[in-house]
């Protein structure tokens, strides 16, 4: 059996079985991750949310999602057809693919490369494709102005969320995510995390998730009482819920790298306690809640309010941060706080 | 044939199929999309070089920045492609012509580098052993840190000439100025008047 798994066919075997296992767990983690917006939202609004289907309405999504998939697609008559059904798979297959490359545990990762906070980075600044493909391919104007919106605020806080890694970066050193993790995992348990002296950029980091994937209070791309649903108004059926899918997907994402980055990954908080995968998929719950919370909670912005923010005072002030710790980690200042380095000054 | 002599063709196919495409394909949106297969293709390219720095840089730099605003750009504007096409009839022959010399001259060039005696001497030195983003920060920032901020200063000028050359101060234009917003209150927005009946204010 041994032999078997050295062979060509045998790696292929393997890596797909671990494929499978990420895609296993990001999926079934999403009909969870939708069922509890909706409860968390609805909680806050004091009225019960789903809770028909399953125990407690926990099957909810799943039932959701056969709905989807089994009414007709639709296809406008003034729409570019390869395109307009390209968009939603764009939009899936690309939150999906930034899953490879993010690690549970200090062996758990499917694609254990050198790059790949940037692999991350790049990926999620594909992902403005599909909003505009979608926009623009549906021919219609509702969706176009959504798409134009969504593009241009997913640009503008990419800068941001760039600026803030590369303040990660240049405290430990390396791109790799086990790595960053590593130089997090010290004998002071989560007092040793990234958050402490990357205090600021947390907020920045989190502000800025939650721009980059659309959701509220900057979901302006598909502000109902403006545009409809924005890039998706002409979408129904299978390629809205690879639409949805693709957008939740982001979002775990974006816990999974707050959490990476700043909360120690896998490593648990109090010395005395193992760490474990599960640490790691705990952080990230807590994250989406908070995500889910911060919809309930926050009203809109303005469009032009989101595009001030985004270049007038996230991107100096990241910039500025990226400055400092460059100085900081370089020099050492307070006693080394900044330079963690994984692999060599 | 290996994997990754198998992964190269495709890459390069691909690369190939979306060039061609981007030129002959009738609807300009479509040809910024085929645009940016071949980018994505070219990044392929460069992991299999061992380049995953560059490859990354490649997707972020042009397929995520340059080539959404290319993408922007020819969806707004309003151009009669099919006079574009027969112009492009017109011009075939010396574009033709162009793309042959150019192949020629490459075939010249690489030629004359891959066949000439003693070409292995000319071949760059592999650079130190750590990761290729840790060398190549090196290089740029340590040995060749001069040039390299040249450079940066060059773009910049090159900026802030295009934002020197578009700029209009008008006058007359209600401006938003955010913190005069935030500092209103009620006492300084409303005013409370007591309007006799039949009056008016």
């Amino acid at each position: 059996m041994n032999e078997f798994f050295s062979t060509n066919l045998g790696v292929a075997v393997i890596l797909l079985a671990q494929t499978l296992a990420v895609v296993g767990f990001v999926m079934i983690s999403l009909l969870f991750l939708v069922y509890g917006d909706r409860k968390i939202w609805a909680a806050v609004q004091m009225r019960r949310g789903p809770n028909v289907v399953g125990l407690f309405g926990l099957l909810q999504t799943v039932a959701d999602a056969l709905k989807y998939v089994l009414k007709e697609i639709i296809i406008p008559a003034g729409a570019d057809r390869p395109v307009f059904i390209l968009a939603p798979l764009v939009s899936f297959v690309l939150a999906m693919l930034a899953w490879a490359v993010i690690p549970f545990n200090s062996t758990w990762v499917l694609a254990d490369i050198n790059v790949a906070i940037l692999f991350v980075f790049a990926v999620s600044s594909l992902e403005v494709y599909g909003v505009i493909m979608g926009g623009w391919a549906s021919n219609s104007k509702y969706p176009f102005l959504g798409a134009l919106r969504s593009a241009a605020q997913m640009i503008s806080y990419e800068v941001s969320l760039g600026l803030i890694i590369i303040g990660v970066i240049i405290s430990t050193g390396s791109m790799n995510f086990g790595s960053i993790v590593a130089a997090q995992n010290g004998d002071m348990g989560l007092f040793n995390w990234y958050f402490i002296p990357h205090f600021p950029m947390v907020f920045l980091f989190f502000i800025s998730a939650l721009a980059e994937t659309n959701r509220p209070p900057f979901d302006l791309p598909e502000a109902e009482s403006e545009l409809v649903a924005g890039y998706q108004v002409e979408y129904s059926s299978t390629p809205f819920l690879l639409f949805m899918a693709g957008e939740y997907i982001a979002i775990f994402l974006m816990c999974a790298l707050i959490t990476l980055l700043f909360f120690g990954g896998w490593t648990s908080p109090f010395p005395f306690i193992a760490d474990s995968a599960l640490w790691m998929v705990g952080k990230m719950a807590f994250f989406f809640f908070l995500i889910a919370m911060v919809k309930a909670l926050v009203p809109r912005y303005r469009y032009d309010q989101l595009m001030r923010l985004g270049w007038k005072v996230f991107l100096p002030f990241s910039l500025l941060w990226v400055v400092f710790v460059a100085f900081a980690a370089k020099f050492g200042w307070f006693w080394g706080l900044y330079a963690r380095w994984a692999v060599g000054g | 044939m290996g994997i990754a002599a198998l992964a190269f063709y495709t890459f390069s196919i691909s690369t190939l199929l979306g060039g061609l495409f981007t030129v002959v394909s009738r609807n300009p949106v479509h040809s910024v999309l085929w645009l940016i297969l071949s980018f994505l293709s070219a990044a392929g390219l460069f992991v299999l070089l061992g380049a995953e720095f560059v490859a990354m840089l490649l997707i972020i730099v042009y397929v995520g920045a340059v080539a959404v605003l290319f993408l922007f750009v020819v969806m707004m504007l309003d151009v009669d492609f099919a006079e574009l096409k027969a112009e492009m009839a017109r011009y075939l022959p010396l574009g033709l012509l162009i793309g042959v010399i150019v192949l020629i001259q490459l075939m010249f060039a690489f030629g004359v580098w891959d066949y000439s005696e003693g070409y292995e001497t000319r071949i760059a030195a592999q650079i130190g052993t750590g990761t290729n983003t840790a060398e190549l920060g090196a290089i740029i920032y340590d040995d060749y840190i001069l040039i390299f901020q040249l450079s940066g200063l060059i773009l910049l000028v090159a900026m802030i000439g295009a934002i020197v050359l578009t700029l209009r101060h008008r006058t007359g234009v209600k401006r938003q100025d955010v913190v005069a917003q935030m500092m209103r209150d009620p006492a300084k927005a409303m005013e409370l008047k007591d309007v006799k009946p039949g009056q008016g204010l």
